[in-house]
């Protein structure tokens, strides 16, 4: 695979903890075999803690988790004992992987038995099992920390400084397909599992965040995630095609119609978001009200339906056609909001944006006849959507496909897919051309960019418009999958998504400016609220808490634009082509002056 | 141009032909970047209209640039995040058409409106010397590159005028010999160059004609002999040569102020004016403090540059005759 040469970098002989290298191996082989071994034994005697833990043989939740994890940390110790085949997993040498990962099993673990004995009321609510997991996990920290230290001098830091990476080796393309493939599969399975975490087994979802967490984070060490994003780079449509394939796939894993549920509204909130991103991402133009867009799609949709509660109870469009007017609506919306208030600058139409949105959500709250007329039926809502039929497929009913049954939500899901897909295209292409490379020049600099010719009213107006319009496609879909509209969701800020904030924060959380980042944020910032619900009343404390470490620690977002991560992180340049030294002729002569 | 009740700019006319490099310098504060700002549509002036090959351009800047005058800024202004060739790309904005829809479809047009562009933007790169920097990001180049490429992507929009705000300021002299072949080079490619400078040797290398702007109005203009012979020009840069003892007026005052007291207090204690002792300390001829009084010295009839709300605004008229590229 890849060819390199990477000699032991002189460091010192060990790490904080002073044992000789040997030992230090030993200890973390040891400690993730014992961590493996652990999660076959039982760790709880009942099984009201959720994911039953009581089965002797085979793990099960939390169990399964540590043993990913374990695995993770044995494979990474090997990696550091030149184990022939594993060396391209990291092939800086790197110690910290190992540190990453054991930390993963060690959190998984501990945090299980502290859970363990917090739910059940005492120590005496653990099994022997649980003991040994909590035992061998912590070896293999202190192993990692024994290792030699990857710079030293400058303490624990030193271990969760990213290292150096040699540059790859070149594969070939069928390979690189392959391990797009494989990544993407791994990527489906997390997804799934994650999903698939019963809404009452908090516990197992935090274990689930934890695992991911350091894991991801040890992974970025090794350079794994980095090459595998130029890979995925380098073949675009591939591996867009195939996570189009990989979300086709998911509804078919699924047992339970809920799950869809969850993610077709994940769906709608992410393409919501990547409309934004266009706004907020590509033109720098903050816009707090974003979420009035996706309700007046919603709203549009909704009194075109055909439900007996609209108030032109006799129109039902089409979906093609319900699809076209929620957009037109929001557009038509969009640039009667921008028009005036794209003018301002910065703070200016946050603040106006914030307004607007706010207008949005009361005035269709007064819409109901007492206070104005009778469009919207004010908070009550126009409910009874129908469902839609599209060419006679009838998405209210189930469906059998080869064996598998595939429920309404399921049927959303796909036609949700399909949305996200047009707006993952547009989103694409319009960066990547003339607009869209004014849309970064006014982000970047507004005086400049009218100074190159660009009109930066109009240009900004039809990011507005689009972005809105993108939000008013994705509102139609969500009118008909949630049955009914009403003005409660389309506030500025609300405990669950989609809220103007949520929005933002997914936008901000993920990415600003890159495709992928919105969806993940998205993801992550539906099922955290979604499978923690015993943080219900604290959960805008808890969100507010995690921006202000984001913003911290990784300001860029967790899927980093190239700009933005050099704009952040005063670092190299990232994936320019080698320097040559320039020609020593000055360049006016060549110009022939 | 005014602000408030400064007058900035005012009664400016001037006139700069195709295939001419013309300079503008004057002391600090003297209106330049103004007058740049006015042309260039950032600032609408009070009073006055600008025209090019003959035809008055609104005051906006992207129409400005559409008609054909392009700018580079005094403190560089690139777009920091974008690579090298996506800024002269961006430069190329009004020279091209392709809107949100065909970028949406893309069609053949698009790719090959696209493609032009781009070998466009690498002719204009390989003009300027940075064909090999292409992907690098904008912010990440010496300080040399950057005001090279501002130049490339200004020149991207294909315009007859080129304004150049001090691209010299903080080079080195090599550099600034580089800067020089590059204005000559672009003079021959048939654009008209309008250039503010601090760099006297880099301005009468260069231009054919020269302005001086002194406290918002036009001064002298001419070749770079004319200029330079010019003692009000050296006035508003140096001061007034003295004449006569330095200090003597400033002594003749406080005689006559002394006497003043003099005659109106009859019990005089002390020294009474104990301030005008300062004005004795007059120094020499030094050029730092005579620049002010110099310039307020020359001109102290027309200079309106305080409250003064009359009638007089900018009127900087920029025309270039003739074929422009």
């Amino acid at each position: 695979m890849t060819d390199t040469t990477t000699t032991a970098p002189a460091t010192a002989a060990h790490g904080p903890v002073p044992l000789p290298p040997a030992a230090a191996r030993l200890l973390i082989a040891t400690g993730a075999v014992g961590t493996i071994a652990s999660t076959f034994m039982s760790w709880t005697w009942t099984s009201a803690f959720p994911g039953d833990l009581t089965v002797y043989g085979y793990p099960a939740g939390l169990q399964i988790l540590a043993l990913v994890a374990g695995a993770l940390t044995l494979l990474f110790a090997l990696t550091l004992w030149n184990t022939k085949g594993l060396r391209w997993l990291n092939p800086a040498g790197a110690t910290s992987p190992v540190f990453l990962t054991a930390l993963s099993a060690f959190t998984v673990c501990w945090f299980t038995g502290i859970a363990i004995a917090v739910d059940l009321n005492g120590l005496v609510n653990l099994d022997p099992g649980a003991y040994v997991a909590m035992a061998a996990s912590a070896l293999p920290v202190i192993g990692a920390l024994a290792l030699p230290h990857p710079a030293p001098g400058t303490g624990l830091r030193g271990y969760l400084t990213k290292p150096s990476q040699p540059r790859p080796g070149t594969v070939s393309p069928l390979i690189e397909r392959g391990i797009i493939t494989a990544g993407t599969a791994v990527a489906l399975i997390a997804f799934t599992y994650g999903i698939g975490i019963d809404n009452d087994a908090s516990e197992t979802f935090i274990g689930f965040l934890l695992l991911v967490v350091f894991a991801a984070w040890g992974l970025m060490h090794t350079g794994l995630v980095d090459r595998y994003a130029t890979m995925a780079a380098r073949h675009k449509g591939f591996a867009s095609a195939l996570a189009f394939v990989a979300a086709v796939i998911f509804p078919f894993t699924q047992s339970d119609d809920h799950n869809a549920n969850v993610g077709v509204n994940i769906l709608i909130f992410a393409t919501v978001a990547l409309g934004l991103n266009i706004v907020v991402g590509l033109t720098g133009l903050l816009d707090l009200g974003y979420v009035a867009f996706l309700g007046v799609g919603a709203y549009a949709a909704a009194l075109v339906s055909g439900s007996e509660y609209s108030r032109f109870s006799g129109v039902h469009f089409p979906f093609w056609a319900a699809a076209l007017t929620g957009m037109a609506a929001s557009l038509v919306f969009g640039v009667l909001i921008g028009a005036p208030t794209l003018r301002l600058r910065g703070d200016y139409l946050a603040i106006v944006t914030l307004g607007f949105g706010e207008i949005f959500r009361i005035t269709v709250n007064n819409l109901d006849g007492d206070s104005g007329p009778d469009i919207t039926r004010g908070p009550n809502g126009i409910t009874q959507i129908p469902d839609l039929d599209i060419f006679g497929f009838r998405f209210g009913e189930a469906h059998q496909i080869a064996g598998f049954t595939l429920g309404r939500f399921a049927n959303y899901l796909f036609l949700m897919l399909i949305v996200t897909a047009i707006v993952v295209l547009v989103f694409t292409r319009a960066a990547d051309s003339r607009i869209g490379r004014s849309w970064i020049a006014i982000r970047e600099d507004e005086t400049a960019a009218t100074a190159m010719g660009i009109n930066g009213f109009r240009v900004k107006l039809i990011a507005f418009a689009l972005g809105a319009s993108l939000a008013g496609l994705a509102g139609t879909v969500m009118a008909h999958v949630n049955y009914s509209v009403n003005p409660q969701p389309y506030q500025f800020a609300g405990a669950a998504p989609p809220n103007s904030a949520f929005l933002l924060a997914a936008v901000v959380l993920g990415g600003m400016g890159t495709v992928s980042g919105p969806l993940l944020g998205a993801s992550v910032l539906y099922l955290v609220p979604e499978k923690l619900q015993f943080l219900q009343n604290y959960e805008l404390l808890a969100f507010g808490i995690a921006l202000v470490l984001l913003m911290r620690f990784r300001p860029e977002g967790i899927i980093a634009n190239r700009r933005r991560q050099l704009e952040f992180h005063e670092i190299d340049q990232l994936d320019v082509p080698e320097q040559r030294t320039l020609a020593d002729e000055p360049a006016a002569t060549k110009a022939g002056a | 141009m005014r602000f408030g009740g400064l007058t900035a700019v005012r009664s400016v006319d001037f006139t700069v032909n195709s295939g001419e490099i013309v300079g503008l310098i004057g002391p600090n504060g003297a209106g330049k970047t103004t007058f740049f700002n006015c042309l260039t549509g950032l600032y609408v002036p009070t009073e006055g209209t600008v025209a090019f090959k003959g035809k008055v351009i609104p005051p906006k800047p992207h129409l400005v640039t559409q008609a054909g005058i392009a700018r580079t800024f005094q403190n560089i202004r690139l777009f920091a995040n974008m690579t090298v060739l996506e800024n002269v790309l961006v430069g190329r904005h009004t020279r091209t058409k392709e809107g949100l829809w065909s970028a949406l479809l893309r069609g053949p047009g698009f790719r090959k409106a696209e493609k032009e562009s781009e070998a466009k933007a690498m002719e204009l790169l390989e003009f300027v010397g940075l064909a090999a920097k292409r992907d690098h990001l904008a912010r990440n180049l010496p300080y040399g590159e950057q005001r090279k490429l501002e130049i490339a992507r200004a020149l991207a929009s294909e315009p007859g005028l080129l304004l150049l705000d001090e691209p010299t300021a903080g080079m080195n002299p090599q550099e600034t010999r580089t800067t020089e072949e590059l204005v000559f080079a672009i003079r021959d490619k048939g654009i008209a160059v309008l250039v503010i400078e601090h760099d006297m040797r880099f301005i009468f290398n260069l231009c054919d004609r020269v302005a001086v702007l002194v406290q918002g109005e036009k001064l002298v203009e001419g070749t770079s002999d004319v200029v330079q012979a010019d003692d009000r020009v050296v006035a508003a840069y140096l001061g007034e040569p003295f004449e006569g003892e330095p200090g003597q007026e400033e002594a003749a005052e406080v005689e006559a102020a002394e006497a003043a007291a003099d005659a109106t207090a009859p019990a005089p204690k002390t020294d009474a004016a104990p301030e005008p002792a300062q004005a004795d300390t007059s120094p020499e001829p030094e050029p730092a403090q005579a620049d002010t009084t110099g310039a307020d010295d020359t001109a102290p009839a027309d200079s309106g540059a305080g409250g003064d709300t009359g009638s007089d605004g900018a009127e900087s008229t920029s025309t270039t005759k003739g074929e422009a590229q």
